[in-house]
């Protein structure tokens, strides 16, 4: 087992923490899964904003003080890119999530650049109707 | 909105058509991934409330490439048109989501395993890169903002062999695409 640094990335929000590598498992402190995720671990589970996923036992999800990112991911149902070699775990949004999203018919809003790298934001057009087209070059 | 690896890839596109309209570059994909779009073009209408009365569709402004798709411009345009002139076009809830195409678990697999990708080739670690843009590919076969939209990042030409072998393949997977009715029976 050893220790080293791992990149947590959630969205926009990226993060350098010390993580414990075991073969293929990787845990990180619980405060460190808090800062990167924005999940806790409390007594009644792991928790986010006003959802609370309670969990049946915990030995697989923690083990020698660490969050094991794998079955972190798994009890939460979140997707996770993991490369234990570069040390780098991408957290995504759940199909279920994604999907209720769309589901409700609001327009996630969104900021991007264009050519001229002046950000743009979709519910800034309020009040207009949006084409939304997404194209490429390929 | 291209969904492009750089301006730069974009830029000739836009240049060229001196649009009045705001012309954004997507290159983390991530409005792509907000609203679960497997392909370009993909089309979406919001009105002016911002909800979402005419989910995800391909839709084409020209017939460049009718031949290969199928789909003529006039009756997307006249539907536009007809919508932004306020007639019709708008669906009612209960349509627009009998037509929206969610994501799976898998398909948001893939999506994180390109943006791993993504930020490997980024710090320059092309190989572990590859390794997990074709993760994604597999996880997400039919996602082409996946296996064609990192044909560029990757080096590989996405007008090429590759890109057949690919197009062939979605056929004999019966072309998935987005479960869109088409445009000129919507009234």
């Amino acid at each position: 087992m050893s220790e080293r640094e791992f990149t947590l990335i959630d969205g926009e929000r990226v993060t350098r923490v010390a993580a414990r590598v075991d073969g293929s498992h990787v845990r990180i402190a619980p405060a460190d899964l808090e800062h990167a995720f924005g999940w806790t671990l409390k007594p009644q589970g792991l928790c986010k904003d006003d959802l609370c996923i309670t969990l049946r036992e915990r030995r697989g999800l923690v083990a020698q003080g660490g969050i094991d990112l794998a079955v972190f991911a798994q009890t939460t149902g979140l997707p996770l890119a993991l490369d234990v070699a570069e040390g780098v775990a991408v957290l995504g949004e759940s199909a279920a999530a994604r999907g209720s999203r769309l589901a409700s018919l609001e327009a996630p809003d969104f900021t991007l650049p264009d050519l001229a790298g002046q950000l743009h934001t979709l519910s800034s057009h309020r009040g207009k109707k949006v084409l939304l087209i997404a194209y490429a070059s390929w | 909105m291209a969904l492009d690896r750089c301006a730069d890839d974009a830029r000739p596109y836009i240049e060229r058509a001196r649009p009045t309209h705001p012309s954004l570059i997507d290159t983390q994909h991530v409005v792509a991934d907000l609203y679960a779009m497997i392909n370009v073009p993909t089309m979406v209408w919001i009105d002016e409330a911002g909800l979402i009365v005419r989910p995800n569709d391909a839709q084409f402004g020209t017939d460049t490439f009718t031949q290969f798709h199928g789909k003529h411009s006039a009756p997307f345009l006249a539907a536009v048109r007809a919508w932004v002139t306020g007639q019709r076009g708008a669906l009612a809830p209960a349509q627009v989501r009998s037509q929206q195409l969610l994501p799976t678990p898998d398909q948001q697999r893939a999506r994180a395993e390109f943006t791993l990708a993504w930020h490997l080739h980024q710090q320059g670690r092309l190989a572990a890169a590859e390794r997990h843009f074709e993760r994604a590919g597999k996880l997400s076969p039919h996602d082409w903002t996946i296996r064609r939209g990192s044909m560029p990042i990757r080096g590989k030409n996405p007008m090429g062999p590759e890109f057949f072998e690919l197009y062939k393949e979605w056929q004999a997977a019966g072309s998935p695409t987005y479960p869109t009715e088409p445009i000129d029976t919507q009234k």
